[in-house]
């Protein structure tokens, strides 16, 4: 049976699906369950979104609030992934990652090759990435190039309900540590989502859109604006092919290379900055791997260099648009698009 | 006229109302205009806990630093940050404080020895421990002074922080602000020690309890551990106990109090009414006196608000502006 549910209740029925299957899954994090300690309600929170509202009625125990020292329970949550559990540990806004990142980069992701093979750490940091809320600089940031950076972390992003229940199946039953970015201004979005468990692999891209013309790549958020370029330039005649990477790492580099050679122009769009990101890894690898099927060059569709600002008129700019996207493809079908640059 | 039984003469006293009266008025006005959708982001209110920042800025001078929080606009308003560019700022305007970059979560104003509200908590501790070492280093009798909540006192940076300062003898005075809650969790349960005194003797410096709804209190606390520090004598932590009167955050239903528990505390534990009651009755300040306070106050916040909302949006080209001092 499938209905139309939100992002936000997707995460939620994910967590709970795994909780029921696996007595090993245990969620923690801060307010996740909230009024801990307090004389109101339970569940007084579930989350400062909600989105792990009602799971404490059917769980109980096994969500536990944690004080504010990501350091300690992020880092015990390694440790107890180390030991045979696998947790679940919200970060709230992915952006405090700067507090903790050390029990995620240096221990988490090493663990495995450290100690020659040996060690298993199947624990998930989920929380909220990405700009558009009005939540300033150090509350809106799109990090996935950090993580995509380091050995030994799996990182994910959906762009929408259904993928964001499957994959974070998956990464729950993953035996490696897994960044889960959920991209705030996502939660309220709805589509169609069987009610029933189901894991989607990682390193499977989702092919949105089919067109011979041009190539977009993105992830997140940018996926909707990115379809939205393609159907105003269908319009015109030109047809995009849109992939939805849903997996940061691993990367599908083949369903993205495939679509390169038949269409010959690519157009990557990241919400992060644009040095070191996923669109600049995107165009290296197709660079290297597919130049002789490249008609124009590579065009790139980012974040600005510059942290992200609070007022709505610029934080507007900073977020790649839909016309920024059909710019860039634009560029890579006009007569000079072989030796245009990015604005 | 009776006799000023108070440890400041009366000018100080209405000086230190009207700054009270006006971070309350800011908050309650941003209460009602955040409600109308007017307001973008997230607003922590301060409304309740005016006496902390009050009493304790009242020692400081442009050359001391403080460091704040997520909820920031007291600590601003009482270190002297211009409500004009206060209110621009929140409402993401060019004229704000930030020129519209940072938000109601990250107000600064470097020229007032206000180093930013901050939206990490624990943030603020490392940051003027870095402040009070400058001013040891200048040997200017700088004093460097970070708020953290009940919450955030939970966090490394802080704790390791406490540990820094007393290594060093840093003029810091780490201030604890004890509203009982962090978002929804209660501070009882989160802190696993009984009171913040053994947290700072287990740092190695003194630690002072006070009720953080009693200007006096604070005043007088604060006097004194600032005043040691300055002279050299190293950091110390102040725990203020205070309430505060609205939800973590614009939007949140509260229901984690218990019933009956906001009704209560605002009857009772109101620091404004405190103060106005006890200067009122000791004779030294006339009812019709603070209400003229009252009166210019409400004037100001309308003013911003007028002004905040006629001011000029940012535009795209500073979007890209002041990343780099040069590049
Ligand atoms: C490192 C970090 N973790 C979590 C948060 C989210 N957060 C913002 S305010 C807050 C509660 C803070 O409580 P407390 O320190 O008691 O301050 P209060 O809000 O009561 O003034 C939380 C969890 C954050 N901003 N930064
Ligand atoms: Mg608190």
């Amino acid at each position: 049976m499938s209905r139309k549910i939100s992002m936000k209740q997707a995460i939620n029925e994910a967590l709970d699906l795994e909780m029921r299957r696996d007595p090993t899954v245990i969620v923690m994090g801060e307010d996740i369950v909230g009024g801990t300690g307090a004389q109101g309600e339970d569940d007084a929170w579930g989350g400062v979104l909600g989105v792990t509202k009602g799971l404490y009625a059917k769980h109980g125990n096994r969500l536990m609030d944690t004080p504010l020292s990501e350091s300690a329970y992020i880092g015990a949550a390694v440790g107890a992934a180390a030991c045979g559990l696998r947790p679940v540990a919200e970060l709230m806004f992915l952006d405090f990652m700067g507090v903790c990142f050390d029990q995620i980069f240096n221990q988490a992701a090493k663990f495995r090759y450290m100690f020659g093979g040996k060690a298993e750490t199947p624990v998930v940091i989920r929380g909220m990435v990405g700009a558009g809320f009005r939540a300033a600089a150090q509350h809106s940031q799109m990090l996935t190039p950090l993580f995509t950076h380091i050995p030994g972390l799996k990182v994910v992003c959906p762009s929408n309900a259904y993928d964001a229940k499957g994959l974070l199946i998956q990464s729950i039953r993953d035996n490696d540590p897994v960044i889960f970015c959920e991209h705030k201004n996502l939660y309220g979005l709805e589509c169609e989502v069987p009610a029933e468990s189901y894991a989607i692999p990682f390193g499977e891209a989702n092919v949105l859109r089919d067109g011979d013309d041009v190539t977009i790549v993105s992830y997140g958020l940018t996926v909707h604006r990115a379809m939205e370029a393609a159907t105003a330039l269908a319009k015109d005649g030109t047809e995009a092919e849109v992939i939805d990477l849903r997996t940061l790492s691993p990367i599908d580099w083949d369903t993205i290379v495939e679509s390169v050679e038949r269409t010959g122009r690519l157009v990557v769009v990241d919400e992060a900055h644009p040095r070191c990101n996923l669109a600049t890894d995107i165009a290296a690898f197709v660079g290297q791997n597919a130049f002789g099927a490249l008609k124009a060059g590579i065009q790139m569709v980012t974040a600005p260099h510059t942290p992200v600002p609070f007022a709505p008129s610029l934080e507007d700019l900073y977020v790649p648009s839909a016309d920024s996207i059909a710019s860039a493809v634009k560029r890579t079908l006009s007569p000079k698009g072989a030796r245009s640059i990015a604005a | 006229m009776a006799q000023n039984p108070f440890p400041l003469g009366k000018d100080e006293l209405l000086k230190a109302y009207r700054t009270m009266r006006t971070i309350r008025e800011f908050e309650e006005r941003l209460h009602v205009d955040f409600a109308k959708g007017d307001i973008p982001g997230f607003v922590h209110l301060y409304a309740g806990e005016e006496a902390c920042a009050t009493g304790i800025m009242m020692h400081l001078n442009d050359n001391d630093r403080i460091a704040s929080t997520h909820r920031g606009h007291g600590h601003c308003i009482a270190k002297g940050v211009d409500v004009h560019a206060m209110m621009a700022e929140i409402y993401g305007r060019s004229t704000g404080a930030c020129r519209g970059k940072g938000g109601s979560m990250h107000i600064a104003d470097l020229s007032k020895g206000m180093m930013g509200a901050n939206g990490i908590l624990g943030a603020g501790a490392p940051l003027i421990c870095g402040a009070a070492l400058a001013a040891k280093v200048r040997g200017d009798r700088g004093v460097g002074i970070t708020f953290v909540g009940d919450g955030a006192s939970n966090q490394g940076t802080f704790l390791e922080s406490l540990n820094l300062a007393a290594v060093w003898n840093l003029p810091v005075v780490f201030v604890v602000e004890n509203n009982g809650y962090a978002e929804s969790t209660a501070m009882e349960w989160a802190v696993s020690c009984d009171s913040y005194v053994d947290r700072a003797t287990g740092f190695g410096m003194p630690g002072v309890t006070v009720d953080g709804t009693d200007f006096f209190a604070v005043y007088e606390a604060a006097g004194e551990i600032i005043r040691r520090a300055r002279d050299g004598g190293g950091p110390a932590l102040l725990e203020c106990n205070m309430v505060r009167f609205y939800g973590h955050f614009e939007g949140d239903a509260q229901t984690y109090r218990a019933k009956g528990e906001l009704e209560a505390i605002r009857a009772t534990r109101d620091c404004l009414t405190i103060l106005s009651e006890r200067v009122i009755e000791a004779g030294v300040i006339g009812r019709d006196e603070l209400q003229t306070i009252d009166r210019e106050v409400n004037a100001l916040i309308e003013d911003a608000v007028r002004a905040a909302k006629a001011a000029p949006l940012p535009v795209a080209e500073d979007l890209l502006r002041d990343v780099y001092v040069s590049y």
